[in-house]
């Protein structure tokens, strides 16, 4: 199954990646490979089978509702690449 | 004694417990050897030689009061870069992770520091552990030790190479598609995928969550169960470990598989397998027929719909994980106009082709209008493989095949293709779908280039596979076998 240039275009803005026109082509013919590949799947019948998510038979696992140990401030601001005041920064979200 | 840097842990363990080595003289070997063989492996991205040998002290000072914390304390020991690492750069092997040092621990590094294991430094890995080379880390490419042009396998192809090069006597690795498996072989040591749940993922950079599994890499299945007594079990930190606790899985270790029952899938024989791995791996099961097990042809008939399968599901849960790197909080941050700008520009270059290439995929295939026919279906599907194993088990204690399709690929060989590439885990990939385990030993070489049977086994079962491993070790001479370095 091929899949456009425009569709290719509209899942990378989807994943927020920023791809050129020339990896923008060769992404869409190594995803249209790939998905020509995957197609088989369409042969298998899965009528009455439920889909399995996870394989561990755990379902909604709690702790205990007590204060644990956490990351600092300070560790949590530690590795970002622009801070202020305790916070992250980053480029304003709204225009002015 | 044979060479320092050629020790199996069991074998160094003795060595210290005996007064004939202490743990400074050992990872002082390894230091050496390190650095007179990176230039060939390329298989660190960090050493931490000074904290080494801090912790190795400090290992001998215990060992002369009479306090050893066991058979790793004093044992060098590296770590793939995907598994956090308090202070100590942890990349990933991506450049969006680039100077990032995690503010603590996994799990499995605070228990092997308990244990009183010597983290010796961080391996090369594919980006996000996405890969069956170790040629899409952004860094460097790591080869293979038994021939320097070709690949060692990957994802936890730094975790092979390094052991296989007598860096370091064991490592751990991650494996969400035969990440560890595929390099053991590939590099001819032993490495085991525990059962999912089995050891904390608590501190592992997630790639697939339902998949990723931490295990551990050595030359021997005997080093395999004293790694795995120290990292298995449960972690309230994970909430997919599993509360079950783990046995001692030294006592696995009786050299007896009599009566055992081993099943030989048909599936996984292949096309395309190289005829050496065909032989090497049939002429292992043989030795274990010798050794008394009954082999029983069976079949997993939704084998060859496993690849298809878990190149939907890996690739949605990653284009899902890696969501967070967005250059905000850690690492790398590219220039932007704007704030949304300047988040696809640091995730257009952070990232690279693989890695990009399975956001991607795994985006659309969970975008509107293709969610069920993609995503739904392919969770369908791992149903009806994981039912494969059940049916499969009720029948037989565990099953023998290969566990690569060939031997290791030249370097370059499969880069530019994809799909190629992905075959590569033909045989490895349904067991991460099933989330049973699988060990794989060295079984013998093919033109030279090691050859590794895969054993999978029930649930929870480690102890089995590695009771199997173990006696196929004591029968055989594979796992004594080092590649000839210059160094």
């Amino acid at each position: 199954m091929a899949i456009s240039e425009a569709e290719v275009r509209h899942v990378a803005r989807l994943a927020r990646l920023a791809l050129s026109d020339e990896e923008i082509a060769v992404m869409q013919a190594q995803l249209s490979a790939i998905l020509d590949y995957i197609a088989m799947l369409q042969e298998v019948d899965v009528s009455n089978v439920p889909p399995t998510a996870q394989v561990t038979g755990l379902t909604t696992v709690w702790r205990p509702d007590v204060v644990g140990e956490m990351l600092t401030q300070e560790q949590a601001l530690a590795n970002a690449p622009d801070q202020q005041d305790g916070m992250f920064r980053v480029r304003a979200v709204f225009d002015e | 004694m044979t060479e320092l840097h050629h020790l199996t842990v069991t074998a160094a363990h003795a060595a210290l417990a005996a007064g004939d080595l202490t743990a400074v003289a050992l990872t002082e070997a390894c230091l050496a050897r390190i650095n007179a063989t990176e230039p060939l492996i390329r298989a660190f991205l960090h050493l931490t030689p000074e904290t080494a040998l801090d912790a190795a002290r400090a290992a001998d000072e215990r060992r002369r009061q009479g306090r050893s914390l066991g058979p790793l304390d004093g044992i060098p020991i590296a770590i793939k870069d995907v598994i956090c690492t308090n202070g100590i750069p942890t990349t990933a092997g991506s450049r969006i992770l680039a100077g990032f040092r995690p503010p603590y621990n996994a799990t499995v590094i605070e228990r092997l520091l308990a244990a009183g294991a010597v983290l010796i430094g961080k391996l090369n890995c594919d980006e996000f552990a996405m890969g069956s080379s170790t040629e899409n880390s952004a860094y460097q490419i790591t080869t293979n030790p038994w021939d320097r042009t070709r690949v060692p396998g990957g994802s936890s192809g730094g975790s092979a190479a390094a052991v296989a090069a007598g860096q370091v006597p064991a490592t751990l690795g991650t494996d969400t598609g035969g990440s560890i498996r595929q390099p053991a072989a590939l590099c001819g040591i032993s490495g085991l995928k525990p059962t999912y749940g089995r050891v904390s993922r608590y501190g592992l950079i997630a790639y697939g969550s339902s998949l990723d599994q931490i295990g551990p890499m050595a030359w021997t299945v005997a080093d395999l169960a004293l790694l795995m007594n120290v990292i298995a079990g449960h972690d309230p930190r994970d909430g997919t470990s599993a509360p079950i606790a783990p046995p001692d899985y030294t006592t696995a270790l009786t050299g007896d598989i009599r009566g055992l029952r081993i099943g030989i899938p048909r599936e996984y024989f292949v096309e395309g397998m190289e005829p050496g791995v065909e032989a090497a791996t049939r002429t292992a099961i043989e030795v274990l027929r010798e050794l008394g097990a009954t082999l029983v042809e069976v079949s997993l008939p939704h084998t060859r719909y496993a690849l298809p399968t878990y190149y939907i599901i890996a690739p949605a849960e990653a284009s899902a994980n890696l969501a967070r790197f967005d250059g905000v909080r850690y690492g790398f941050r590219a220039e932007g106009e704007t704030m949304w700008e300047q988040i696809e520009q640091t995730r257009g270059q952070g990232f690279g082709p693989e890695v990009r290439r399975r956001i991607m995929l795994g985006t659309y295939a969970l975008s509107a209008g293709y969610y069920d026919a993609y995503y739904r279906r392919a969770q369908q599907v791992r149903t009806l493989i994981k039912r494969d194993f059940e049916h499969v088990f009720a029948e037989v204690d565990v099953l023998a095949t290969p566990t690569s399709p060939t031997v290791a690929f030249p370097i370059g060989q499969k880069i530019n293709d994809p799909l190629a590439m992905y075959l590569s885990d033909v045989c490895t990939l349904p067991i991460n779908l099933a989330g049973v385990p699988a060990l794989v030993v060295p079984c013998g070489f093919s033109e030279g280039l090691p050859v590794g049977l895969q054993l999978i086994g029930r649930p929870f079962d480690e102890a089995t596979l590695l009771r199997v491993g173990d006696a196929y070790q004591r029968a055989t001479e594979w796992h004594t076998y080092r590649p000839d370095l210059p160094a």
